[in-house]
């Protein structure tokens, strides 16, 4: 961003225009300004500023959300936090089902792309296509409609392994609290699965069709192409996009949300919905506690966030020695 | 002449290639790539087979979901579970609501993120960098995690159990991206352009609307598909938003509650989830490139 602000300085700074500049830009014109940012000042600074700020203040007070009045508690929302075993639950799904889905969603899309980058495979562009569509679905839908697909008794997975004489009965997936969480694993990598592609095949199209021939010429069979051509090529965009689908899986919200509703038992309880149920599921809510755990997940995934700068700091860095 | 004569070699030329394509080591060479490719024909069937299930349970009647097994075909296609989807569970409310709030919402997003991106792109004025460096920082905060004060600060403003206050809040959080993209653009616009309109009597607005925003087509394009999307999926929102007020509902809110209270209508729940992907699956289809190259922006910048 400092770039962008020092470069627009050296253009105002250009001796050519310094005087002309100043009869072109009448005071008019920072009124227009302000008016133009008032929109986004307005609607960012309430519903997006404001909420950072205040869900601090929430959660060092005791508060049901019905009434008005809320008691200053200091510490206690965290303490009370970092004693539930519940909380230490949801954080333990949460980061099971991201150490799970990242690397499985990333490594078979990184094979599907460079199989759909190949320019004489038949029909790539629809295979992109097919990979692509659960992604534009809404999820909360699709979560609904898991449900029914993964039914014990009559959805078309247990069907199509009680014809295959895997199982003698249907399975209930999303019934067990050991498999329930695998399920929306899956379900999840699946829907999902067409923007790491879409990553992947950016990034493959970056690499030069020169580059092949070269290598080819020298006698690359596949292996030693994606071995010494691709890998080293490929290695800064991999930090970028396991990085981006790692921010994107901490959003699991509406899926675990209409596929399991965190539970059986809340074995796929994940943090949003931890807090969720303290907020707004429970029959007295408590904003000060579920804000005290919003804070700490919070700080968390901004942490993430600042690992990501630096990781991306350091792909470039490796992306320019070449 | 000279094309008339030089033309005949060529065409004989091309002609012998196309005799000879089909020879055994070209098929050889090809061979493994259909191999692959019908690998991924499987693959792509069984990915998009959940929406094929769908809609075939959606023409089925109640009985023959269950009695057909794994067939996608249905006897006949029955188009009641429509009519009772549309009606009696509500979605065709749901539908014109999602339509409200997702059109409103893009509008205003694209409006406010341009003029913001335009100003921040092309004035320099106190408080240029405090605003900028907010922007920034705010980009890797959490939305889900600020809707407690969210759903406070609306119930305060009288906006929650509204479509408009369901509208601001979505319209109002986040979107950072959007005012960097327009910003990048705008940045970019040469300045003659901007001064030539100025001599020919353009104001601050008519320069904006005139000159700036129609130029700014393609990023237009792109937040609008981007915001669309967005808000046409959203969920955690609108759930709290409508939770006194099921008229309210949206159509990803309202499937939620329709399986909740008839868990045993599957060819209902079929139809009502073919109403509300329709829409984003027919966009899709029409509007292809954009989306890839939209998602595709993200690794490239």
């Amino acid at each position: 961003m400092t770039a962008v602000v020092e470069r627009s300085d050296t253009v105002v700074a250009h001796p050519d225009d310094d005087r002309s500049r100043r009869k072109r830009r009448p005071i008019w014109s920072t009124v227009w300004v302000w008016i133009f940012l008032a929109p986004t000042i307005v609607l960012y600074g309430v519903y997006t500023v404001y909420p950072i700020f205040a869900s601090y203040w929430f959660s060092f007070v005791e508060w049901n959300g019905f009434e008005e009045s809320k008691t200053w508690v200091g510490l206690r929302n965290y303490r009370e936090v970092l004693a539930d075993p519940l909380f230490w639950n949801s954080f333990k799904v949460t980061a099971l089902f991201t150490v799970v889905a990242v690397p499985v969603k990333v490594v078979l899309s990184l094979l599907v792309a460079l199989l759909l980058n190949s320019p004489k495979l038949p029909l790539r562009n629809l295979f992109r296509t097919a990979f692509f569509l659960p992604v534009v679905t809404t999820t909360a839908i699709v979560g609904v409609v898991m449900q029914f697909v993964f039914d014990p008794a009559d959805g078309p997975v247990n069907r199509l392994l009680l014809q295959l004489g895997l199982v003698d009965e249907g399975v209930s997936f999303l019934g067990h609290s050991s498999s329930a969480l695998w399920t929306v694993v899956a379900v999840y990598v699946w829907k999902w699965f067409g923007v790491t592609l879409i990553y992947w095949l950016a990034a493959l199209q970056t690499i030069p069709d020169d580059v092949y021939e070269a290598a080819q010429i020298d006698g690359a069979g596949p292996s030693a192409m994606v071995r010494h051509i691709i890998a080293p090529l490929l290695k800064p965009f991999t930090i970028i996009i396991t990085l981006l689908t790692l921010e994107a899986t901490l959003k699991v919200f509406d899926l675990m949300l209409t596929m399991t509703n965190g539970g059986p038992s809340f074995s796929t309880e994940v943090v949003e919905i931890y807090i969720y149920r303290w907020a707004f599921a429970a029959t007295v809510p408590q904003l000060g506690f579920a804000s005290a755990a919003a804070v700490l997940f919070g700080l968390f995934v901004c942490l993430l966030g600042l690992l990501q700068l630096v990781g991306i700091r350091a792909a470039r860095k490796s992306g320019g020695m070449r | 002449m000279n094309t008339t004569t030089a033309a005949p070699p060529q065409v004989r030329r091309v002609r012998r290639r196309n005799r000879n394509r089909w020879t055994v080591g070209w098929v050889l060479s090809r061979l493994p790539y259909w191999i692959v490719a019908v690998f991924l024909s499987g693959a792509a069937f069984l990915w998009i087979y959940p929406f094929l299930w769908m809609v075939s349970a959606s023409l089925k009647d109640q009985l023959e979901v269950f009695a057909s097994g794994l067939g996608l075909l249905p006897d006949k296609p029955i188009w009641e579970n429509y009519q009772r989807a549309w009606g009696e569970a509500g979605f065709g409310k749901y539908l014109v609501n999602t339509v409200i709030v997702t059109v409103s919402t893009v509008v205003i997003v694209v409006v406010r993120c341009a003029m913001a991106g335009y100003v921040l792109a092309r004035y320099r004025f106190a408080g240029r960098r405090v605003a900028l460096t907010i922007l920034v920082v705010t980009l890797f905060v959490p939305t889900g995690y600020t809707i407690i004060p969210v759903i406070d600060i609306s119930q305060r403003l009288g906006l929650l159990n509204s479509l408009a206050g369901m509208i601001i809040a979505l319209s109002g959080g986040a979107h950072v991206a959007a005012i960097l993209l327009y910003m990048g653009y705008f940045r970019q616009v040469p300045r003659e352009l901007e001064e030539a309109a100025v001599i020919d009597g353009a104001g601050f607005l008519s320069l904006f609307f005139r000159v700036m925003l129609p130029l700014a087509i393609p990023v237009t394009a792109t937040v609008t598909l981007m915001t669309f999307l967005a808000t046409w999926n959203a969920f955690f929102l609108p759930l709290v938003f409508s939770f006194s007020r099921p008229d309210l509902r949206t159509l990803s809110v309202g499937m939620l509650a329709f399986v909740g209270e008839n868990s045993v209508d599957w060819s209902g729940m079929a139809a009502a989830a073919v109403i509300s992907l329709l829409p984003v699956v027919l966009l899709f289809a029409l509007l292809q490139r954009y989306f890839v190259e939209g998602v595709a922006g993200a690794v490239k910048s």
